[in-house]
């Protein structure tokens, strides 16, 4: 078995590199937070399920992609989409539900896509990516392309009897895929050891006889080498692997709001958390090795908010889609009637 | 005291989830066979809250939180059932349970059969349909003709608080599984008066929720009411019926056989739906009856979208009242 493993001390990931990861990281969260900050005048009219705190993920992983590769996402998805290189005014006006949306204002946030940026499509179906991932992994060997494809999926999906189907299938068949799985220990309001027999998600890996990593989410420098690794591996040798990385989501399940008030989830857990943020860390460390200034970070942060607000804007000032655009798209060509 | 023609000791007033949550409790309270399992049913509640309370009431052998896995949990479903027990398991939205359809089709809607009568599948699937919560998609499926079409397979659906909690207590009871379809969009909508005291009622019997004449409005779930709102002024029959599957024959056929005109109301898509299932039963019993063509007034070819075109989705009361004016008109 061929496995270029090459673990790659952090101090020598290329400066530009790091402010890229930082920049990622910031855009994602300021662009979740304005979600929250806009969600109470009830324009968006769907379910948002917020990343706030699990950045670091999308952000180390996609930083290790080209971008041709391909990207399966799931209901918690804009960070995915954004780390990858999506525009944010699709996305804004997607939420809105215009007909400028990245699903023409039908799906909402749970459905969002980006095809050209690599991004197939993502439902509401929890684990349903899953198998779509390893398809597309297949389909990438066949035609011979050098495309490796990363699948994000929460804790809760990994226990979809479909995930050990797909994982069982991509290591046997040496795909160039990378399963990536978010464990933020809840699934909804369940906790994962109420949920799971073993809580080690990675281990479920080396059954298939592939390899499994766990690693600190929340630290996007060992988020970006874990992936190094594993992409790497995918895409020249074939072979899969399973990343866990554990981290956590700051709001509720759904919606705006952080949980713990209504007896959700524990206060002093989220609290904990809080001061793990993988931004105000990554910040620090930037800070202190001479990475990025104060001035250099503000500055990213006005541009970033910037770009908000134009997508903001852009949405809406969008129009709705109309009764006839509900029919289209459901086959080629002519559309049925209404009645 | 009387309530819908029964004596009852007491009513309350009650919306759908408290109701349903009633006909839990008392199930469990009745008979020990019976648990619940699903998705965050126990310490949770449920996503409605419509399991609130029953795992403090009747503990971890009774109320039973899962993997989150829906074909893992309706096959273990099954085999409790083919056991003895009387699971009642609760799919999260009806959209889901398409990830556990090989164990619904495969296996629950066959044991009897396969097992030539020897043991049943007393297994009841509680899941919300239809649009209700303004989300897209796979959390406002209106699935109900894919059910209907599996023999062996019971399918049911209340559309009020009291016919909830008696449908739900018989389906419970019932020896062959049963599909319990809840409207989440009549979840909270409507607080009615409902006995406190156990009741069921009868699976296969539709309700004439308003007599008249001259025009049968057939309509099940959520779309009853917009039915009847769009048909005010009409001197219309409208069935409420409660049962999809097996269906009330005899209260279709008689009402048609009086008012000779039928229109089918349904929030599914048209092709292949139970509406159709409906108007070719109609016309093969009953064509002499019938002065008009039958219609059916029916959701598009398409997928539920975001909130703001449901109402382009779903059969307006406009669209329905046309439906009817097209029958009465001919
Ligand atoms: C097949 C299916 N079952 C249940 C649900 C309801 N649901 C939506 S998200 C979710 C929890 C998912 O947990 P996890 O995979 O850990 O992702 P997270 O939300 O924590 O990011 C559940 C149960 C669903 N959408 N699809
Ligand atoms: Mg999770």
């Amino acid at each position: 078995m061929k496995r270029a493993v090459r673990h790659q001390a952090q101090t020598e990931i290329e400066k530009a590199v790091l402010v890229k990861m930082y920049t990622s990281m910031l855009r994602i969260r300021l662009f979740e937070e304005r979600i929250a900050a806009l969600y109470p005048e009830q324009e968006m009219q769907c379910p948002v399920h917020l990343c706030i705190g699990q950045e670091a993920i999308a952000a180390g992983v996609c930083m290790r992609l080209e971008e041709k590769d391909y990207v399966f996402s799931n209901h918690r998805g804009h960070g995915h989409c954004l780390a990858k290189g999506s525009a944010m005014a699709p996305l804004f006006a997607e939420f809105y539900g215009r007909k400028t949306g990245c699903s023409r204002g039908k799906g909402g946030s749970m459905h969002v896509i980006d095809v050209k940026n690599g991004i197939l499509g993502t439902s509401a179906i929890v684990g349903g990516g899953i198998p779509m991932g390893v398809g597309a992994a297949l389909a990438s060997r066949i035609r011979g392309d050098g495309r490796v494809t990363v699948i994000f999926f929460g804790d809760g999906a990994s226990e979809e009897g479909v995930f050990y189907e797909s994982f069982n299938f991509a290591a046997l068949k040496r795909l160039p895929v990378v399963f990536v799985c978010e464990n933020n220990f809840y699934a909804t309001n369940s906790p994962q050891a109420a949920r799971q027999a073993s809580c080690r998600i990675s281990s479920a890996a080396a059954a298939f006889d592939a390899h499994g990593v766990c690693i600190d989410g929340n630290d996007v420098t060992a988020v970006y080498e874990a992936a190094g690794a594993a992409i790497a591996n995918a895409r020249d040798g074939g072979e899969p692997s399973l990343i866990e990385a554990i981290t956590y989501r700051w709001k509720g399940h759904v919606g705006p709001n952080a949980d713990f008030e209504n007896g959700c989830r524990p206060k002093d857990e989220l609290f904990d958390w809080l001061d793990r943020c993988p931004i105000r860390t990554f910040k620090a460390r930037l800070l202190e090795c001479g990475a990025m200034t104060d001035e250099e970070m503000s500055e990213t942060a006005t541009i970033i908010d910037k770009e908000i607000d134009t997508a903001v804007a852009f949405a809406k000032a969008s129009p709705f889609p109309g009764a006839s655009d509900l029919l289209s798209d459901v086959y080629a060509g002519q559309n049925h009637a209404m009645d | 005291m009387t309530h819908k023609g029964k004596d009852v000791m007491a009513l309350i007033k009650q919306n759908m989830v408290q109701a349903i949550n009633a006909a839990l409790s008392q199930e469990l309270e009745r008979d020990p066979d019976v648990v619940i399992i699903g998705e965050d049913v126990g310490r949770d509640g449920g996503v409605f809250r419509v399991s609130e309370g029953l795992l403090d009431r009747f503990g971890p052998k009774r109320v039973i939180d899962t993997p989150l896995a829906e074909l893992g949990i309706v096959g273990a479903a099954v085999g409790m059932a083919s056991y003895g027990l009387r699971p009642v398991v609760e799919i999260q939205f009806m959209g889901f349970i398409y990830a556990a359809l090989e164990q619904v089709f495969s296996h629950a809607s066959r044991m009897r059969s396969r097992s030539r009568g020897a043991f049943t599948c007393p297994l009841v699937i509680r899941t919300p349909y239809g649009i209700g919560i303004k989300a897209p998609e796979l959390h406002s499926e209106s699935s109900e003709a894919l059910f209907c079409h599996m023999p062996g397979l019971k399918v049911v659906m209340p559309s009020s608080p009291y016919n909830a909690k008696g449908l739900l207590a018989s389906a419970i009871r019932d020896d062959d599984p049963v599909l319990f379809l809840e409207p989440s969009r009549l979840y909270r909508a409507i607080k009615a008066d409902v006995p406190d005291e156990p009741y069921t009622l009868p699976i296969g019997k539709a309700e004439i929720f308003q007599e008249g004449k001259d025009l049968t409005i057939v309509a099940w779930g959520a779309m009853l009411h917009k039915a009847a709102e769009a048909a005010e002024g009409l001197d219309a029959e409208i069935i409420d019926l409660l049962t999809l599957k097996p269906y009330d024959e005899e209260t279709i056929l008689n009402s048609i056989k009086k008012t000779g005109r039928l229109v089918i109301v349904e929030e599914a898509t048209r092709i292949g739906g139970l509406g159709a299932e409906i108007s070719a039963f109609a016309a093969e019993e009953a064509i002499g009856y019938l002065a008009a063509p039958i219609v059916r007034c029916a959701g598009p070819e398409a997928v539920v979208p975001m909130a703001r075109l449901e109402d382009e989705f779903r059969p307006s009361t406009e669209r329905i009242r046309k439906a009817y004016e097209r029958v009465m008109a001919y």
